[in-house]
C-alpha cells in the first residue's frame, strides 16, 4: 500500500507538523519508502504469538496514590516561552 | 597531548588514589585537550569551570582518603540526559534553550561516585541516526581517517557519535551513552572504542530525553573493556522514578572480568553473515571466533531465524513509540516557540521549525502506523514479530552462554554518504537492533583495522541480566585482539 499526498498532509496535521506543499511531494516518498520496508512483515506467520510488550517480563509496580513530590511552581515554569503568574501562556483559544 | 591523557580509567584511579596525580590536573589535561580537538564537534557544549569546581572537590575528598568508586574521573555526557543548571539539547533546535531544573538518575549515580562533568555530546537529533548527521548542531568527525581517502571526514556512527568521537580522540576519559538500536556499540565499533549496553531496566531512563520508551536503555563508552565494566557498574542501579527500572543485583563486574571464557559456549548465528558485506568484516569475525576457540570456549554454531525481521519491526516500533514521547514538544513548557494565529498553527509551526527532517519522518511514521485502522496491521504485527526474535535468543541461550556477531555490517562511512535513502542509513543497524528489541545486554568490543586502516568491533551479546557473561567475554576479546592502534591525530597530539 502507498500513501498519497492528501494521506501525508491528513498524517502531518494529526501529528501538528506543519509540511509546506514544496516538502510534501519528497516527505510522500521518504514514507513509502519506510512503509514498503516495513511491509516485508506480512511475510511473517504470527498466529497465536502474544505480543511482546515488556522485555524483561515484570509487571509494572504500584505505589499508594500520595503526593511525594511538587512545590516548585517556579522551577516548573522556568523553560516556558511565554509565562505569567505561575501559569503557562498559550495563543487565546477563547473569543 | 599530554601523556595523562593516554591513561585508561581504571589507571587513572589508581593513579589518583596513589596521589601521583590530582584530579585538578587530570582534568586540567582533558580541558585543553577540548580545546585543540574542538573541530571534531564532538560536544555541543563544554563545561570547563564546572569541571575545574567538581575536580577540586574531588581532591579534597581523595586527600582525606576518601571518595567513590570514580573519584576525580573527567568524563563526557551525551546531551541527551538532563544536567541541572547545563544547557540540554538532544541535538535538537526544538529544546533551545532548556536548562534542566533537575538531574538525570544516571549522571546523579556518577557524580555521587565521584565524576567530574566536562561537557555534553553531541548526537543524532533525539538519538535518531546512525551516524550523527541529523544534529542541529552540525555533523561530528570520526578522529580516525582512511589510508584511501585520507581527505574525507568520518562519521564517527550514531546516535552517540559525540561521545564515541571525544572517548577516541582522548577528549574523554569515558563517556556516557545511549542505545535504542545500536546507538553506543555502533559508534564504538566505527570509532576503536569499547561500548556496552545493559540489559533494559538496568540503568534508570528517568532525566533522559526519550526516543523509544521499550527500547531506551543507558550505557558506558570507554577505552577498555573494565574501564566500562567499572563506569556500568556505576550507572546501574535500581529506580523507583522510573517504572521499568530492575531490582536484579547487577553481578560484580570486576570480579566476572577476567574469569577467561574456558568452558563457555559461544554461539555463532548464521544469519548474521549477510549479503554483500565486505569480506574483512566476516574475517574479523572468524577472527574472533578462533581467538575464543583459542582461549578454550566452545564454539557453537546457532541460528535465530527471525532476525531478518528485525529491522523491519524496529523501524515500526521505535517510531510510533516516539510519535508518542515527542508529541510533548509543543513550544509551550519549554523550548523553541514559532508562533501562529492559533494554538493549533502555533504547534505545528514549532514543530516544524524545531524539528529536522529524520525526526519529522519518524514521528509521521509513527503517528501513521498507530492511527486508528492500521494500529494492528503495523505496531501489535512488530510486537509479535518481536516476541518471535525474542523467543529466537530464548532458545539460543538454553545451549549457550553468549553470542558472538559482528557489530557493524561495515567501518566508518565519510560524511554526507548513505544519505541519499532513509533506509540504506537504517541497515548500518542491522546487527545491533536485534538485540535492542530482545532487551538482551551486548558490547561491541574494537577486534582490528579495515584495509583502509579503520576500526572494526565484534559484538557480544548475553543472557538477559547477564552483563557479567558479557564483559568476560568481551575482555578475553580484548586482550587476543591487543587493539593499540589509535587516530593519527591522538598520536601525532
Amino acid at each position: 500500500m502507498s500513501l498519497d499526498k492528501a494521506t501525508v498532509a491528513s498524517i502531518a496535521n494529526l501529528a501538528r507538523i506543519k509540511v509546506p506543499d514544496d516538502r510534501l511531494e519528497a516527505m510522500v516518498g521518504d514514507l513509502n519508502a519506510i512503509l514498503g520496508f516495513v511491509e516485508q512483515l506480512d511475510a511473517v506467520d504470527t498466529a497465536g504469538v502474544e505480543p511482546l510488550a515488556s522485555v524483561t517480563g515484570h509487571t509494572l509496580p504500584q505505589r499508594e496514590d500520595a503526593i511525594t513530590d511538587g512545590g516548585y511552581q517556579a522551577r516548573v515554569t522556568a523553560n516556558a516561552p511565554e509565562s505569567t503568574h505561575g501559569f503557562y501562556v498559550v495563543p487565546k483559544v477563547v473569543e | 597531548m599530554s601523556d595523562l591523557l593516554n591513561l585508561t580509567l581504571a589507571e587513572a584511579r589508581a593513579t589518583l588514589a596513589a596521589k601521583d596525580i590530582s584530579s585538578t590536573e587530570l582534568t586540567q589535561a582533558y580541558i585543553a585537550r577540548m580545546e585543540a580537538t574542538a573541530d571534531l564537534n564532538a560536544y555541543i557544549t563544554t563545561t570547563p569551570d564546572k569541571a575545574l569546581q567538581m575536580a577540586e572537590q574531588a581532591d579534597a575528598r581523595l586527600a582525606k582518603g576518601e571518595g567513590g568508586a570514580l573519584e576525580g574521573i573527567p568524563l563526557a555526557i551525551k546531551d541527551l540526559f538532563c544536567t541541572e543548571g547545563v544547557l540540554t539539547t538532544a541535538a535538537s533546535h526544538i529544546l533551545d534553550g532548556f536548562i534542566p531544573p533537575y538531574e538525570s538518575t544516571v549522571t546523579t549515580n556518577l557524580w555521587n561516585a565521584g565524576a567530574v562533568l566536562l561537557g555534553k555530546t553531541n548526537l543524532d537529533e533525539f538519538a535518531m541516526g546512525s551516524s550523527n548527521v541529523t544534529s542541529y548542531y552540525g555533523p561530528v568527525e570520526n578522529p580516525w581517517r582512511s589510508t584511501d581517502e585520507p581527505d574525507r571526514k568520518r562519521v564517527p556512527g550514531g546516535s552517540s557519535g559525540g561521545s564515541a568521537a571525544a572517548v577516541a580522540a582522548r577528549s574523554a576519559l569515558a563517556a556516557t551513552g545511549t542505545d535504542t538500536g545500536g546507538s553506543i556499540r555502533q559508534p564504538a565499533s566505527f570509532s576503536g572504542i569499547v561500548g556496552m549496553k545493559p540489559t533494559y531496566g538496568r540503568c534508570s531512563r528517568w532525566g533522559i530525553v526519550a526516543f523509544a520508551s521499550s527500547l531506551d536503555q543507558a550505557g558506558p563508552m570507554a577505552r577498555t573493556v573494565e574501564d566500562a565494566a567499572l563506569m556500568l557498574q556505576v550507572m546501574a542501579g535500581y529506580d523507583p522514578k522510573d517504572s521499568t527500572s530492575a531490582a536484579e543485583a547487577m553481578p560484580d563486574l570486576s570480579a566476572a572480568l577476567n574469569q577467561g571464557v574456558k568452558g563457555l559456549k559461544i554461539g555463532v548465528p548464521a544469519e548474521y553473515q549477510v549479503d554483500g558485506m565486505p569480506e574483512e568484516i566476516t574475517k574479523v569475525w572468524r577472527q574472533g571466533i578462533d581467538w575464543l576457540k583459542a582461549e578454550g570456549a566452545e564454539i557453537v554454531d546457532i541460528s535465530l531465524p527471525h532476525t531478518k525481521y528485525a529491522l523491519a519491526t524496529y523501524y515500526i516500533i521505535a517510531p510510533a513509540e516516539a510519535s508518542s514521547n515527542l508529541a510533548r514538544y509543543d513550544g509551550v513548557r519549554y523550548g523553541l516557540r514559532v508562533d501562529g494565529d492559533s494554538l493549533a498553527e502555533m504547534y505545528a509551526n514549532t514543530r516544524a521549525a524545531g524539528f529536522g527532517e529524520e525526526v519529522q519522518r519518524r514521528v509521521l511514521v509513527g503517528t501513521y502506523v498507530l492511527s486508528a485502522g492500521y494500529y494492528d496491521a503495523y505496531y501489535l504485527k512488530a510486537q509479535k514479530v518481536r516476541a518471535l526474535l525474542r523467543r529466537d535468543f530464548d532458545q539460543a541461550f538454553e545451549t549457550v552462554d553468549a553470542i558472538l556477531t559482528p557489530t557493524a555490517p561495515s567501518d566508518a562511512f565519510a560524511i554526507g554518504d548513505n544519505e541519499d535513502d532513509p533506509v540504506k542509513m537504517y541497515l548500518n543497524d542491522i546487527f545491533t537492533v536485534p538485540a535492542s528489541l530482545a532487551g538482551l545486554p551486548g558490547i561491541s568490543v574494537p577486534a582490528g583495522l579495515s584495509e583502509r586502516g579503520l576500526p572494526m568491533g565484534l559484538q557480544v551479546l548475553g543472557r538477559m541480566f547477564d552483563e557479567g557473561s558479557v564483559v568476560r567475554v568481551g575482555r578475553a576479546l580484548e586482550r587476543a585482539a591487543d587493539f593499540t592502534a589509535v587516530p593519527t591525530m591522538v598520536r601525532e597530539g
